[in-house]
């Protein structure tokens, strides 16, 4: 079996955009690149951490990795198998492996639904409850494994805070017993002292039944905690990936290196955040041909605007997309 | 006396709802000086935006109520002052920074017309001048080729370059008094990182007032001289940021600090404040903390603790300092 749970291949999505009669015989159709062709790869029981600014790919990757958006090209390998020529029925056997847990747990809960009801309906549609008693075990089963009671399960979303809500929302991905969990930028909306909390169970849930995570978010303290690995994405591309401990002390590419120093870190008596990157994120739309990073980066040439850099191992693990290293 | 521009003293205020009374902010007291950055940090609903909007009276009487206590402003008792009063002193004197620009701005005006709307108002100019204005004022803030972006609308910028026209309003007519609330929660961390650098140059450059309200306490390490911090409307601790980080003394502030994942370091458990924010419609009793809290005493589940000063310019609520 191969080293890797999951693994993308050169995964691309386009969006074709002003994409009608008229334009297109006009041929002023345009091509917005949300993701351009990324490689990475999870291992059984490591947490990769996706991080980037808003609008670079994080989220759409995580629906293409789940089929809730269909790629315009490349691979997804789960254990071994490319999950993007599934039929339709062995597709829904493996979304039961893979499950997502969204950033708003206020829209992410249907809020006429009691939470035993929000929780059934996974074991409904797999058909993993046999009778009524069996899924109410189940339901309480989870509830407690994400901190919650049985005094919980009959009420609805609005009678729980954020952090709570959240807490169902893993219940639920929890409830088909998944291998790999994606969180989508999962703590943003939680309060600090909140977000302490639900980070925790994530890390002792992982232990507990020994999951695979893919967790998305745009903090970069958040990824540097729960993370063995990470992939840091810029306008569609990945631009560095490697182990956290490389990633944040040995950071290569402009851009990670950047993104760093912009972080105040809690605490007056380090650094001050600097500025090292001038203007505003390239647009995804009909991209030029060089590196994404090359209008705003302090080290590129005339090369970095035409070509565009290939993931290259620069130490063990640990690859850059860049020019100039 | 002069000394500082801002001083609120025992602030109540109140909002009378139809499932009962919520009370936003209860005896807060705290100044700010000239040319000094306060910070205000606190989670969501610990009532740092109604705290903003009360120095700026634009608390909507009813529902709210200010039940008691005074919001001074140059020494001068603003709830005194007349509504035409108040409306000259809002923009020229305080002026406000939201956290959405999107919302805050008018998406069916150009960015020019709404700036130079405040500058007729308040500055009585004519329209040659304030346009003449505003181009000044946008690349004050760093937008590229001002004048070109005049007609533009809101939809036409990136949520940076919103925060910058949010900015250039704000400082269109010259306030002495800046109020910034979570100016930068909604944007990218390099964003955020070039929109503080702007505030900052910009309260230097006229010696302003500022009071920042921020959940982010990395934003507070380096952009506040003094930090304030909010739980269940109650102010628990006050001190310089160098004193707050170094050395906290109330217990939230002290797990707050203890919740952040670092990013100089990885530790594989985080340390979370125990249990949830109590419910402002119905809080403890004593200090609205205490549920939470590992050092809870009897005393703390009736009185609610006042604040004191534990070290020269440090002030806690808390019991744990009567003994």
């Amino acid at each position: 079996m191969s080293e890797y749970l999951l693994e993308a291949r050169n995964l691309k999505k386009h969006f074709m955009l002003d994409n009608d009669t008229v334009s297109r015989l006009a041929g002023k159709t345009r091509t917005l690149k949300a993701v351009d062709g990324i490689d990475f790869a999870v291992r059984r029981g490591e947490t990769l951490g996706l991080v980037g600014e808003s609008g670079c790919g994080k989220s759409t990757t995580a629906r293409l990795i789940t089929r809730l958006v269909e790629p315009s090209a490349g691979e997804v390998l789960f254990k071994g198998e490319n999950l993007l020529e599934f039929k339709r029925a062995k597709m829904q056997q493996t979304r039961k492996s893979i499950q997502l847990v969204f950033q708003d747990p206020y829209s992410s809960l249907n809020p006429r639904k009691t939470i035993m009801q929000i929780l059934s309906r996974p074991l409904e549609v797999h058909k993993l409850a046999a009778n009524w008693v069996e899924k109410r075990r189940r339901v309480l089963e989870l509830l407690n494994l994400v901190g919650l009671g049985e005094e919980h399960a009959d009420r609805y979303p609005h009678e729980f805070s954020g952090g709570q809500r959240q807490r169902i929302a893993i219940a639920r991905a929890l409830a088909v017993d998944p291998e790999l969990i994606i969180g989508d930028e999962p703590v943003s909306a939680l309060d600090v002292s909140i977000q302490a909390q639900v980070l925790n169970l994530f890390r002792e849930l992982q232990e507990k039944l020994s999951l695979t995570y893919i967790f998305i978010a745009h903090d970069l303290s958040v990824i540097r905690h729960i993370s063995d690995r990470v992939a840091v994405m810029y306008v569609g591309k990945i631009v560095e990936t490697g182990n956290v401990a490389d990633i944040f002390d040995k950071p290569q590419h402009p851009y990670t290196k950047a993104l760093l120093d912009a972080v105040p870190d809690a605490d007056p008596m380090v650094e001050p955040p600097k500025l090292t990157l001038k203007g505003e994120v390239a647009t995804p739309i009909d991209p030029p041909p060089g590196c994404r990073l090359c209008n705003r980066c302090p080290i590129a040439t005339d090369h970095c605007s035409q070509v565009m850099p290939e993931l290259v191992e620069t130490s063990k693990d640990h690859f850059v997309a860049c020019h100039n290293l | 006396m002069v000394d500082n521009v801002l001083e609120i003293d025992n602030l109540t205020v109140r909002f009378h709802l139809k499932r009962g009374d919520l009370t936003a902010i209860d005896g807060m007291s705290f100044s700010v000086k000239r040319g000094e950055t306060f910070g205000l940090v606190g989670e969501s609903g610990s009532g740092k935006s109604v705290t903003a909007r009360s120095i700026m009276r634009l608390i909507p009487t009813p529902p709210g109520e200010i039940v008691s206590g005074r919001v001074l402003f140059n020494g001068q008792d603003i709830y005194k002052k007349s509504d035409a009063e108040m409306r000259a002193m809002r923009g020229s004197e305080v002026a406000m920074v939201f956290q959405e620009p999107m919302s805050a701005l008018n998406p069916v005006f150009t960015v020019g017309s709404q700036i130079s709307d405040a500058l007729r108002t308040n500055m009585g100019m004519n329209k040659a001048e304030a346009n003449e204005r505003v181009v000044e004022l946008l690349q004050l803030v760093g937008i590229p080729s001002p004048g070109s972006r005049l007609d533009s609308y809101v939809h036409e910028f990136s949520g940076g370059m919103r925060q910058r026209v949010m900015l250039a309003m704000a400082l269109s007519c010259d306030p002495t008094f800046l109020i910034a609330d979570e100016p930068t929660t909604a944007l990218d961390v390099t964003i955020q990182a070039v929109i503080l650098d702007l505030i900052r140059s910009m309260i230097e450059r006229f010696n302003m007032s500022l009071i920042f309200i921020t959940h982010n306490l990395g934003v507070v390490a380096h952009a506040c001289d003094t930090v304030g911090v909010m739980y269940a409307s109650h102010l628990v601790e006050l001190a310089s940021t160098k004193e707050i980080f170094a050395n906290p003394q109330h217990p939230y502030t002290v797990g707050l600090l203890n919740s952040i994942p670092r990013l100089d370091k990885q530790t594989k458990f985080l340390t979370p404040i125990k249990g949830l924010v109590c419910n402002m419609m119905d809080p403890p009793t004593g200090c609205k903390f205490h549920p939470r809290c590992d050092h809870a005493m009897d005393i703390c589940k009736s009185i609610n603790p006042p604040m004191k000063e534990v070290a020269p310019g440090h002030f806690a609520a808390c019991h744990l300092h009567d003994m």
